[in-house]
């Protein structure tokens, strides 16, 4: 009988003492989840540096093949042509609008001014080059 | 799906930008890539937890401030409008930046440097292009400003920013991080410290060199989001406009340091010989004789042109000395006017086929079998010191040589030298006769004079 008495005490024990470090385990894990950061937002980026940058490089490689032959007609609407085309930081732009962080009124201002000033790059980028080169007439057109 | 969009998007802008360079496809392909450009924004917006509100309000205002701005502004304005939407990409990615900067997340260098970067060069384009629209629209004197201890302060400035760049790479994170804050404040600081040096007639080159630096902007706030389509399309524009710059620089003969740093034409630089001679004047009826006899006639239109609103008189005397049997061309300088191609886009919008319109490398070999040549508006452009006066600051610049034509008529408002401060001896030369006044009132006459007949 008494051992079977000192079995269920000792058990009891274990649990007292399991009890204790769960309880120790969590307050460790509560101090983990406060210290730790804010989940990583969608917008900000991996490791794969080396595949943009490379990407990167490509790019510029190829917008300097491609304007080198341009007759100086066409400088003005290829400039504003291309400045239209820089607008497409509205996309980043977006993004910035997407998944806000808690409690920081600021960021939505921020990401609305960027929509606002980058649509204004676009749109009237493509509208006024539209315009130009609307103007450039050939003589056979003419007659 | 996204990717698969953005990747077409990309294809898209490529294309676009090489039909761009022939007059023939161009329309079509701004075309092209203003349809990339709607499809990366769909393939953006189709994920999920936008706030709408501030997207749609965001878009509708700045396009409605863009197409109102395109649709209303006039051709001789279009520099400055061109500065502007150049301005509005560099904010753009300026706050794209600063937003990214989200408090509480740590960023990697490899998100930090590039956020940096947008902040640095979207300021600067943004400051840099609202000087100058102001210049170009002469709100503020055109005149390069110089003052003493320029240089160092500049200096100071990229110190600071480079400071900034560090402390903030180290304490990353937060839209109120104190150096993030100064960073952008001392952006702002360079911008317009780079620009108000450089004179009017150095601004082809600013403008393109700014278009160059929005691409990059874009391009960098690619890099903090890791988005292909924007660090494609922001280097494909960064690449552009170098490349544009440096055709603006080789067309004066100048290198992009001498442009940037030098204050072309301010007290301190020479002004090169003095010019001895007496300036011919000549009156509008001579000046219709000499045409109504010419049986080839070059016009080589500068800023002065732009600023009289000249362009559509110009056409009319071109379309006329057509009728008369004369052969009519436009030689036309890279760098004449307020930004590359100024002088095309202003001769297009009077409806001047674009076949008229030659380069100086085509027109110089037949200078000497030219009857008439007709400078209107245009000055250091046309100056022979830039061939024989190794003392003149223009020596070496690519010129139009019309001082060989066997006539070369001026007009002009006064005597008075050229944007540069430099003297032109064109003006004391043989041949050259000077039509003073207003430039579109006296080609205005001469169109009168034609029709009478």
């Amino acid at each position: 009988m008494s051992s079977q008495n000192d079995l269920l005490n000792s058990m009891k024990e274990q649990i007292g003492l399991m009890q204790d470090r769960l309880v120790g385990m969590e307050a460790r894990i509560d101090g983990l989840l406060e210290a730790a950061p804010e989940p990583v937002a969608a917008v900000v980026s991996d490791g794969s540096m080396g595949l943009t940058l490379f990407v990167f490089a490509l790019a510029i490689f190829l917008g300097v093949e491609l304007i080198t032959k341009v007759p100086s007609q066409l400088h003005t609407p290829l400039m504003s042509g291309s400045n239209a085309i820089s607008g497409i930081t509205i996309v980043g732009a977006v993004l910035t609008l997407q998944n806000l962080p808690e409690g920081s009124p600021l960021v939505p201002i921020i990401g609305f001014l960027a929509v606002a000033t980058a649509s204004v790059n676009v749109v009237g980028g493509y509208l006024v080059t539209d315009r130009m080169l609307g103007m450039f007439k050939s003589k056979k057109e003419d007659k | 799906m996204q990717s698969f969009a953005y990747i077409v998007a990309s294809i898209l802008f490529i294309l676009g930008l090489k039909r761009l360079g022939s007059a023939a496809t161009a329309r079509q392909g701004n075309l092209l890539s203003a349809v990339g450009m709607l499809l990366a924004l769909v393939a953006t917006l189709i994920d999920s937890g936008f706030s709408w509100g501030w997207i749609l309000a965001g878009m509708v205002i700045g396009g409605a401030i863009g197409g109102y701005a395109a649709k209303k502004v006039e051709m001789t304005g279009m520099p400055e409008m061109v500065a502007l939407f150049n301005g509005s990409g560099g904010i753009a990615s300026l706050l794209v930046g600063w937003a990214s900067s989200t408090p509480g997340t740590t960023l990697t260098p490899a998100v930090s440097i590039p956020l940096f970067l947008a902040v640095l060069i979207g300021g600067v384009t943004f400051t840099g292009s609202v000087v100058a629209y102001l210049k170009l629209s002469e709100k503020i004197d055109g005149k390069p400003v110089m003052f003493k201890g320029q240089q160092i302060l500049n200096i100071i400035i990229l110190a600071a920013l480079l400071l900034c760049g560090v402390l903030y790479v180290i304490n990353s994170g937060g839209i109120g991080n104190p150096w993030l804050i100064l960073a952008v404040l001392l952006s702002f600081a360079f911008g317009v410290m780079a620009v108000i040096p450089i004179g009017g007639a150095d601004m082809p080159v600013v403008i393109a060199l700014l278009n160059s630096y929005s691409g990059l902007a874009a391009c960098a706030a690619g890099f903090i989001i890791n988005n292909t389509v924007l660090i494609v399309s922001g280097s494909l524009v960064g690449a552009s406009g170098i490349i544009l710059t440096g055709i603006m620089c080789k067309a004066m003969n100048r290198s992009l340091g001498n442009v940037l740093f030098s204050g072309f034409g301010s007290a301190s630089s020479s002004a090169g010989k003095a010019v001895e001679g007496e300036a011919k004047p000549i009156s509008a009826d001579d000046t219709y004789y000499i045409l109504e006899a010419a049986s080839s006639v070059t016009f080589v239109p500068g800023y002065g042109m732009a600023v009289a609103q000249a362009q559509h008189a110009v056409k009319e005397l071109g379309a006329l000395l057509e009728e008369n049997g004369c052969e009519v061309n436009f030689a036309i300088h890279p760098v004449a006017g307020r930004m590359p191609g100024h002088m095309n886009v202003l001769l297009a919008e009077a409806d001047v086929p674009y076949e008229q319109l030659v380069e100086p490398d085509d027109v110089n070999p037949n200078m000497a079998a030219t009857d008439v040549a007709i400078v209107i508006g245009a000055n250091d452009v046309v100056n022979p010191a830039a061939r024989t006066d190794e003392s003149s600051p223009l020596y070496g610049m690519p010129i139009i040589n019309v001082d060989m034509a066997k006539t070369c008529i001026v007009l002009k408002r006064s005597l008075r030298p050229g944007y540069a401060g430099v003297e032109n001896p064109l003006f004391f030369c043989e041949n050259t006769r000077m039509l003073l006044g207003d430039a579109k009132a006296s080609v205005q006459s001469l169109v009168a004079q034609f029709k009478e007949d």
